[in-house]
């Protein structure tokens, strides 16, 4: 049953975003397994149309915050306003407070408003003016972000690219994604078109029968010779943190979960480690120029599946 | 640094020592090749044409022959190969023709050990080692780049995870004798005494500080003066050189010992020529050699290798009461010439009653007139003993022992040149002496009716130092070679004198442990372990117990957590599949894997899958144990 909705969740998405099916289940398993996304590509490749889409189709409450590189935290969180008619301060809520935000070129924006938004994803909350506020439930963010080596970024820190659960990378389309583009309609009119196939209750649901799947120790083994690895090998900087574990574990059910699977595969966290440990991993002083995905290629080449 | 940097560099250390010894033109080639080859890499280019690289190779050949006159021997192979190697950088193309290169590189290592087998020549060579396996190791990833600290670390554990078989081999590896002749020319260039003594022969040799032979006396050593290592004993003289051109006289020694006895083994380095040397007089000989009738010990064969041999000693002793006409005679016997030297000889004949006195009278010259002894005398003309007695007066202990007999024989008395030895540095840190080519030294010995063959040192006259404490004493500072300067500083001596222990060690525990050796050390554990073939099994044995003791304890670590049944039987099930040449990466998951193996055999697909589903839901999935038994018929029913 939930399969199917998450299927045709996919089947929707496709036909606004063309020939990327693996980056818009991942998206979707980062979404189940409560974690935020990360995307992070050239300009013009679909980032901002994923993140809509996946918001109509999940049906939730959308905000976008184009990040720029005057944006300041209270035009994240929200500001006080003085109101003449009650004489008081009254607090008039910024974009961060809804269910999905779309954080435009994360890295455009300077650290501090990073910081401000990177808070709030962690703690679910926003603290302004001394007084702290629930954000609502579900919460989500969808940062995008350019490769690093476009002019005018600030690339965000490895603490905080920590709190994203996952980042994929879009790519380009193949040719024949690329015709259909060029000969289909435009992609903002399907995106109006687009019918919400969940509520939000029924997301809920799904995100907690995700974490049901089951968890072998053969799992667990394989799962801790890899974050293992990483912590010995020299090829890594620094290991992978106790957190990324447990992201692995979280996206690999939630991966297993829309497959219809009722307990996780070493598969499963093959799926998913590029796009969790990708952002994670920094190559050893001695093996300079390797991107985290080379990394993560080569972490799984190199441990063995219990 | 890129592979190929790797590779030209260890390959030049490999080189870098031999260059010394081949011809001049070999360096600049391998130069011009390395380069070459570097800059074919850095502008993307082609390798050059066959023709082109053919031409060069019987260019070089030709070369080599032009040098050598041969192709064959030790000094023409190591040429050829350090030019082929050189060449075959050339045509290096694929993976296969780096590996050749690499292994020519171990191969040019072990060819250094014709020339030197000391401790900084292994430890230069173990360097050169580690840098090929580095390099090795970075050709073994081809499609990335290893840095080199990490690549430097994983040869260096490869090595030292090479040495329990190492050992085992140089334990146990039988040494059965040279398995092919060495080429002849392959011991040239040590030094040592010479069967003949000219003018300036002995003292070219003190130059060296090389050790001729360490000796260890099973008591106390005797005196400096007592100390006189025989060696080749000279009998004929042509007016220049003294040689012993005939055969030495033959027959038993007629000789008596007296007095204290001193028991010592000598480990002689390899000089070339059959000598053993012995202190002034031994009783008995090392077995397999001879000695003639004036105690020159001589081996079977020219001594290439180190040898060790234990005596004993008399320094006092008698020998040879009687003299057979044809010795009397050849005793006697000198050239013409020298006319001034015959006529003090013939004056003292008359004047002075007895051998004796002549003899004293001798020495009494070289004591109380103007006599010099000295490293750089002048040159000496056609009447050489002539020239020195009566005109410079400078001289070594080869002037001095040469116009000594010769005097003596003028005068009518027996006497003949003993080269050898004289003295030797103890070290302090052991209780081993060590007597270098520095310790050269001729003396002189006359025969005396009713006393037999008398040692007299004419040096000892000129210079009571030099027998007394010794070479370095005896010499103005100003003359001293090198080799021979006192060093003053305490620790430097003590350092060189660590370093003669070391290699002394090294000597006798490694490059000495021969043939023999070998069957006395492995004697000892068992005696059936002494012939060779039992070595080899020791030493198959060995190396197989101690590679199956390696797997059984990589073995044992995987499966000390106590290896899961569910995974036992897939593992079963995926050697099946490895034994048609399906094999399972390590990272391979069960599903991949199954996909992949019924792309490639299609006809297993149902019950690949079958197998796959249930090790997945028993092994990831909440335990089914139920089904188990029908997992476990599946796969021993799975026939490939």
């Amino acid at each position: 049953m939930a399969q199917k909705l998450i299927q045709h969740v996919i089947d929707q998405a496709s036909q606004v975003i063309l020939g990327k099916d693996m980056q818009i289940r991942l998206a979707l398993t980062c979404l189940l397994a409560r974690g935020h996304l990360l995307i992070e590509d050239l300009p013009g490749v679909g980032k901002t149309t994923l993140a809509h889409v996946l918001a109509k189709m999940l049906g939730l409450d959308f905000q976008r915050i184009q990040f720029t590189s005057d944006l300041l935290p209270a035009d994240i969180l929200g500001v006080s306003v003085y109101d003449r008619d009650s004489a008081s301060f009254k607090f008039h809520p910024g974009p961060i407070f809804a269910q999905m935000i779309l954080a435009d070129e994360i890295n455009r924006a300077t650290p501090k408003a990073q910081s401000a938004l990177l808070e709030a994803m962690e703690e679910h909350q926003v603290t302004a003016e001394g007084v702290t506020r629930q954000l609502p439930e579900p919460f989500f963010v969808i940062a995008t972000q350019n490769p690093s080596y476009q002019i005018g970024t600030f690339p965000l820190p490895e603490s905080q690219l920590d709190r994203f659960l996952m980042r994929i990378e879009l790519g380009y389309p193949d040719a024949k994604a690329e015709r259909a583009l060029l000969q289909g309609k435009d992609r903002r009119e399907l995106l109006a078109q687009l019918q919400p196939s969940l509520a939000p209750q029924e997301l809920a649901a799904l995100q907690q029968d995700a974490m049901q799947v089951f968890v072998s120790d053969a799992l667990l083994d394989y799962i801790q010779a890899l974050v293992h690895f990483t912590r010995q090998s020299p090829r890594f900087q620094n290991g992978l943190s106790p957190r990324a574990g447990l992201a692995l574990l979280h996206a690999a059910q939630a991966w297993a979960f829309s497959d219809g699977r009722k307990e996780v595969l070493p598969e499963d966290v093959q799926a998913i480690l590029p796009s969790v440990a990708g952002h994670r991993l920094r190559p050893g002083t001695e093996f300079t120029g390797e991107s985290g995905t080379a990394l993560a290629q080569y972490l799984l080449t190199s441990v063995s599946v219990p | 640094m890129t592979n190929l940097v790797w590779l030209l560099l260890s390959l030049a250390l490999a080189t870098a020592p031999h260059l010394g010894r081949l011809p001049l033109w070999v360096g600049p080639i391998c130069l011009v090749m390395g380069l070459w080859r570097l800059g074919i890499m850095r502008s993307n280019g082609t390798l050059p044409r066959k023709w082109l690289l053919i031409l060069i190779a019987f260019a070089a050949i030709a070369g080599i022959f032009a040098h050598y006159h041969t192709l064959l021997g030790r000094d023409a192979g190591v040429a050829l190969l350090v030019v082929m190697i050189a060449l075959k950088l050339m045509e290096m193309k694929t993976l296969r023709d780096t590996m050749v290169v690499i292994f020519l590189s171990y191969f040019l290592v072990i060819t250094h050990f014709f020339y030197s087998q000391s401790i900084p020549t292994a430890l230069y060579l173990l360097l050169v080692v580690l840098l090929t396996t580095a390099t090795m190791i970075g050709y073994s990833y081809p499609q990335e780049r290893f840095p080199s600290r990490p690549r430097l670390r994983l040869a260096g554990t490869m090595l030292l995870q090479a040495i329990p078989l190492m050992l085992v081999l140089f334990v146990f590896f039988p040494r059965v004798g040279p398995l092919w002749g060495l080429p002849k020319d392959a011991y040239s260039g040590t030094t040592g005494l010479s069967d003949s003594m000219s003018p300036g022969a002995i003292s070219q040799l003190i130059r060296s500080d090389a050790v001729a032979f360490r000796v260890r006396f099973d008591d106390t050593p005797p005196d400096n003066s007592q100390r006189y290592w025989r060696g080749p004993v000279l009998w004929d003289y042509d007016g220049r050189t003294w040689s012993t051109q005939r055969k030495p006289p033959s027959g038993k020694a007629q000789f008596l010992p007296l007095g204290q006895s001193f028991s010592y083994t000598i480990t002689l380095e390899p000089h070339n020529q059959r000598w053993l040397f012995a202190l002034d007089l031994p009783a008995e000989f090392p077995p397999g050699s001879s000695a003639s009738a004036d105690f020159q010990i001589l081996a079977l064969r020219p001594l290439h290798q180190r040898i060790r041999y234990s005596l004993t000693s008399y320094p006092a002793y008698r020998l040879g009461d009687n003299l057979s006409d044809e010795t009397w005679e050849r005793a006697l016997h000198l050239p013409d010439g020298n006319p001034r030297t015959m006529q003090l000889a013939a004056q003292w004949r008359t004047s002075l009653d007895s051998p004796r006195t002549i003899a004293l009278q001798a020495l009494k010259m070289f004591r109380e007139e103007k006599f010099f002894y000295t490293l750089n005398p002048p040159l000496l003309g056609e009447q050489a003993v002539d020239d020195f007695l009566f005109g410079s007066r400078r001289g070594f202990c080869e002037h001095y022992a040469s116009s000594f007999v010769f005097l003596m024989r003028a005068a009518g008395i027996p006497a003949r040149v003993v080269t050898g030895y004289q003295g030797g540095d103890p070290n302090p840190m052991s209780d081993y002496m060590i007597v270098r080519q520095s310790d050269a030294h001729a003396w002189a010995e006359i025969w005396l009716d009713g006393e037999g063959w008398v040692r007299i040192d004419p040096t000892a006259a000129v210079s009571p130092s030099r027998i007394e404490s010794g070479i370095a004493s005896a010499l103005p500072a100003a003359e001293l070679p090198p080799a021979l300067v006192q060093l003053d500083a305490e620790w430097l001596m003590r350092m060189r004198l660590s370093w003669d222990l070391f290699n002394n060690n090294w000597n006798q525990w490694v490059l000495g442990y021969d043939q023999e050796r070998q069957k006395r050390f492995l004697s000892g554990f068992h005696h059936g372990l002494g012939s060779w073939q039992n070595m080899s099994i020791a030493m198959i044995g060995s190396i197989t117990m101690l590679l199956s003791g390696i797997a059984i304890w990589m073995f044992w670590r995987t499966s000390r957590q106590g290896i899961d049944p569910v995974l036992a039987i897939y593992l079963r099930f995926c050697t099946k599949l490895a034994s048609k040449g399906i094999v399972r990466a390590p990272g391979e998951g069960p599903v991949d894997f199954a996909v992949r193996a019924s792309r490639f055999r299609p006809d297993l697909a149902r019950q690949i899958s079958l197998i796959t589903r249930l090790y997945v839901s028993l092994r990831y999935g909440q335990r089914h144990s139920a089904r188990l038994p029908r997992f476990r018929k599946a796969v021993q029913h799975f026939k490939t």
